[in-house]
C-alpha cells in the first residue's frame, strides 16, 4: 500500500527538520540535558519516519552508506577521542579547547555516540520494515 | 604501560569497526578481522609477561582514581584468560575462512564475532563490578546476533531460549550489583573486597552472594540452570559454535572465581559446600546428558556444562592447589572444547552430517582427523599424558588433601563417562561402517586447509601442554596464589588512595 499524499510530502520535511535539531541537542549536551545519545535517536527518527514515508530503499539511499559504516565511524571517532589522553593521565581522559563553548576531545566523543546510535537505530529500523 | 592495559579493549572494539565500516565488502573484512585477531593475541602475551614480571597492572580510566572511576586491573589470572582469549580468536578467525566463509560475512559476522571479543577481553580486565555487568551486556548482545546468523527457524528458536534465559542471570546481577551498592557504598571490586569483612550484615552479604553466584552460575551453565546451553549451541554455525563453547561460559566461571576469591573469601565455610555441591551436580547431570544423545554438537554441548563443574572445585575448596587447578582447567578446557567444536564442523565436511548415526567409516577415508579428533578427546577424558589429565589430577588430588573425598570420587567417575561419549563418538563416526547415505560435502583446497590448519595447532598445544607441563602449572599455581592474596590485589588498587571517610572505611 502507498503511503498517503501527505506522509510522503511530509517525510523529507520532517529529515531535514530532525538534523538541525539533533544538532542542537549534540551540542548542548554539554552544560544541559541532550547529548550524543539524544541527538542521535532524534536524527534516526527522522531517517525512520523518512523511510516510512518514501520506502525503505529511498532512506537507504538518503544514508548513501550502510548503516554499520556510520556505527563503525562512530565508533573509530570516539576511540579517537580518547587517544590523547592515552599519553597523558588515562585513557579517555579529555581535554577542552574552549570549555565555554563545549568545544573538546569530549565533543568529538560524543559525535562518535551520536553516528553510532543513528547507523544503530536506523540499521534496526531499516531491516525490520518492509520496502 | 597505559597503551598495554587498554590494548585488549582498543583492538577488538576498532577491528570490529572497521569491519563494520567496510559491510559491502565483505573480502576486505576477512583479512582485517584476522589481523586483529593476531594483535590481539600479541598483547595479551605482552600483558603477561608485564603481569608475571610487575605483578598487577592497574590503570584509571579518564584520569578518575579508584574507586571513583573505572579501574583496569590485569593480574595473572586475567592475563592468562587474555592470551587464551586472543588465541581462540585467531583459530576461529582462521576457521571462519573455511566452508560458507562468504555467506556468513556478509550476515555480519566479522563485527559481532569482534564484539564478542571485545565483551570478553573487557569482563578479564574490568576491576569494577558495575563494568563487569557492561562488557556481560556487550558479550552478550554480540552472542546473540551470532547465533542466529544463518536466519534459520531452528537458529531463531534456539536463540529465542537463549535471550529468555540470559537476561534472567542478567536480571539476577543486576540486583546483586545494587544491593552490593547499597551495602558497602562502592562498586569498585578492591575497594568492596576492602570494605566487606567489616560490615555488620553478614547475612544480607551472604544473600548478595548467593544472588551473584546463581547470575554468574548462569552464564557458565551450571546446575540447574544450563538448559539455555544445549538448547542453543547445537543450532549455531560452527565457527561460531566453536568461539561460543570456548570462551562465554569461561566468563561466568572467572567471574566465580574472581568475586568468591576476593569479596567473599571471608565466608568460605558457607560458600564453599554450596559451590561443592553445585559442582558435583553440574559434573554428574552435564555428562549424563551427553551419554544421552547421538548428534556431535549435543554432545559436546553438554560436555561444556559437565566440566565446568570441574572449574568450579577451586572455588569449593578455596586452596591454592585447587585454584590453581581450576586456572590450569580452564585453560586446558578452552583448547580442548574449541578444537572439538572444529573438529565437529571438519567431520560433518568429510561425512556429511552431525548425526553419529548417518557418520560412519571416517577412519578409514580420513586417518589424519581420526588422530585430531583423538588428541582433545582423550584429553577432554583426562588420559595421561594430555592436558586433561594435568586438570584433573590437580583439582582431584586437591578435593583429596582437602579431604573432600566425595569430590575427588564424583571427579573421576564423571572422566570415566566422559569418556564413553568420547568412545561413543569415535565408535560411531570413524569405526564404524560408512552408511550407504553418507557422503562428504564437496570443498576446496583452501577451505580444507583453513579448517585443518587450527585443528592442528590447538591439538599441537594441547600435547604441549600435556608433555611439557611444568610452566603451565607453575603459572597458574602462581595466578592462584595471586587470587588468594587479596590484600595484595586492594594494595594494588587503591595503594595509596586515602581510604579513611568512605563509606564503611576500616580507619
Amino acid at each position: 500500500m502507498m503511503p498517503s499524499l501527505i506522509l510522503r510530502t511530509m517525510a523529507p520535511l520532517v529529515f531535514a527538520l530532525s538534523l538541525p535539531v539533533s544538532f542542537f541537542i549534540l551540542i548542548q549536551g554539554h552544560n544541559n540535558p541532550g547529548g550524543g545519545f539524544v541527538g542521535g535517536l532524534v536524527a534516526a527518527a527522522g531517517v525512520i519516519f523518512y523511510a516510512l514515508g518514501r520506502g525503505r530503499d529511498a532512506a537507504t539511499d538518503l544514508l548513501r552508506v550502510p548503516p554499520a559504516t556510520l556505527c563503525g565511524v562512530g565508533i573509530l571517532l570516539a576511540v579517537a577521542s580518547g587517544v590523547p589522553g592515552l599519553l597523558g593521565a588515562g585513557f579517555l581522559t579529555h581535554d577542552w579547547w574552549a570549555p565555554a563553548y563545549g568545544l573538546g576531545t569530549a565533543l568529538i566523543f560524543d559525535t562518535g555516540v551520536y553516528l553510532t546510535v543513528v547507523g544503530t537505530a536506523s540499521a534496526i529500523f531499516l531491516a525490520l520494515i518492509r520496502s | 604501560m597505559q597503551i598495554l592495559l587498554v590494548a585488549p579493549l582498543l583492538i577488538p572494539l576498532c577491528t570490529a569497526a572497521l569491519t563494520a565500516i567496510l559491510w559491502s565488502r565483505p573480502d576486505l573484512q576477512r583479512p582485517l578481522g584476522l589481523a586483529g585477531a593476531w594483535l590481539l593475541l600479541g598483547s595479551a602475551v605482552a600483558l603477561l609477561s608485564a603481569a608475571w614480571e610487575h605483578g598487577p597492572l592497574v590503570g584509571q580510566m579518564g584520569g578518575w582514581a579508584a574507586p571513583y572511576g573505572i579501574t583496569l586491573v590485569i593480574d595473572l589470572f586475567s592475563a592468562i584468560m587474555l592470551v587464551i582469549t586472543g588465541l581462540m580468536a585467531v583459530a576461529v578467525a582462521i576457521y571462519a575462512m573455511g566452508p560458507g566463509a562468504v555467506e556468513r560475512d556478509k550476515a555480519g559476522f566479522q563485527p559481532l564475532f569482534h564484539s564478542l571479543i571485545l565483551g570478553v577481553a573487557g569482563a578479564f580486565s574490568t576491576g569494577d563490578i558495575f563494568n563487569l555487568y557492561v562488557w556481560f551486556e556487550v558479550m552478550l548482545i554480540a552472542s546473540f546476533g551470532l547465533l542466529v546468523l544463518d536466519r534459520t527457524r531452528e537458529q531463531i528458536d534456539g536463540g529465542l531460549r537463549y535471550v529468555a534465559l540470559n537476561l534472567v542471570g542478567t536480571l539476577f546481577f543486576l540486583m546483586a550489583v545494587g544491593l552490593l551498592y547499597g551495602l558497602t557504598g562502592t562498586l569498585n571490586l578492591a575497594d568492596i573486597a576492602r570494605v566487606a569483612p567489616d560490615i555488620e550484615n553478614q547475612g544480607a552479604l551472604a544473600a548478595v552472594g548467593v544472588l551473584l553466584l546463581i547470575a554468574f552460575g548462569a552464564k557458565a551453565a551450571v546446575f540447574p540452570i544450563f538448559n539455555w546451553l544445549p538448547a542453543a549451541y547445537h543450532t549455531a554455525s560452527m565457527p561460531v559454535a566453536a568461539i561460543f563453547a570456548a570462551l562465554l561460559t569461561k566468563v561466568g566461571v572467572y567471574a566465580i572465581i574472581r568475586v568468591f576469591t576476593l569479596i567473599f573469601a571471608h565466608d568460605a565455610a558457607f560458600f564453599g559446600p554450596i559451590v561443592g555441591v553445585i559442582a558435583m551436580a553440574t559434573m554428574v547431570t552435564g555428562v549424563l546428558g551427553a551419554a544421552s544423545h547421538y548428534d556431535v554438537r549435543r554432545i559436546l554441548s553438554f560436555h561444556i556444562i559437565s566440566q565446568i563443574g570441574y572449574m568450579l572445585v577451586g572455588v569449593a575448596l578455596m586452596t591454592p592447589l585447587a585454584i590453581a587447578g581450576s586456572v590450569l582447567y580452564v585453560v586446558h578446557h578452552i583448547i580442548v572444547k574449541a578444537n572439538l567444536f572444529l573438529i565437529a564442523g571438519a567431520m560433518r565436511q568429510e561425512g556429511g552430517s552431525f548425526a553419529l548415526r548417518r557418520l560412519g567409516g571416517l577412519w578409514a577415508a580420513k586417518p589424519i582427523l581420526g588422530l585430531l579428533f583423538l588428541v582433545p578427546a582423550l584429553s577432554l577424558a583426562g588420559l595421561p599424558p594430555l592436558s586433561g589429565f594435568w586438570g584433573k589430577f590437580a583439582v582431584i588430588r586437591a578435593g583429596l588433601e582437602a579431604e573432600a573425598y566425595v569430590l575427588a570420587g564424583v571427579a573421576l567417575a564423571v572422566g570415566l563417562l566422559t569418556l564413553y561419549s568420547m568412545i561413543k563418538i569415535w565408535n560411531e563416526a570413524f569405526w564404524k561402517m560408512k552408511p550407504e547415505a553418507a557422503k562428504s560435502i564437496p570443498w576446496t583446497r583452501r577451505e580444507r586447509v583453513a579448517t585443518y590448519a587450527p585443528i592442528l595447532a590447538l591439538a599441537a598445544l594441547t600435547l604441549t601442554i600435556g608433555l611439557w607441563t611444568e610452566p603451565f602449572a607453575a603459572l597458574s599455581l602462581a595466578a592462584a596464589e595471586e587470587l588468594l592474596d587479596r590484600q595484595g590485589y586492594i594494595q594494588a588498587v587503591l595503594g595509596s588512595v586515602q581510604t579513611a571517610g568512605l563509606p564503611g572505611g576500616a580507619e
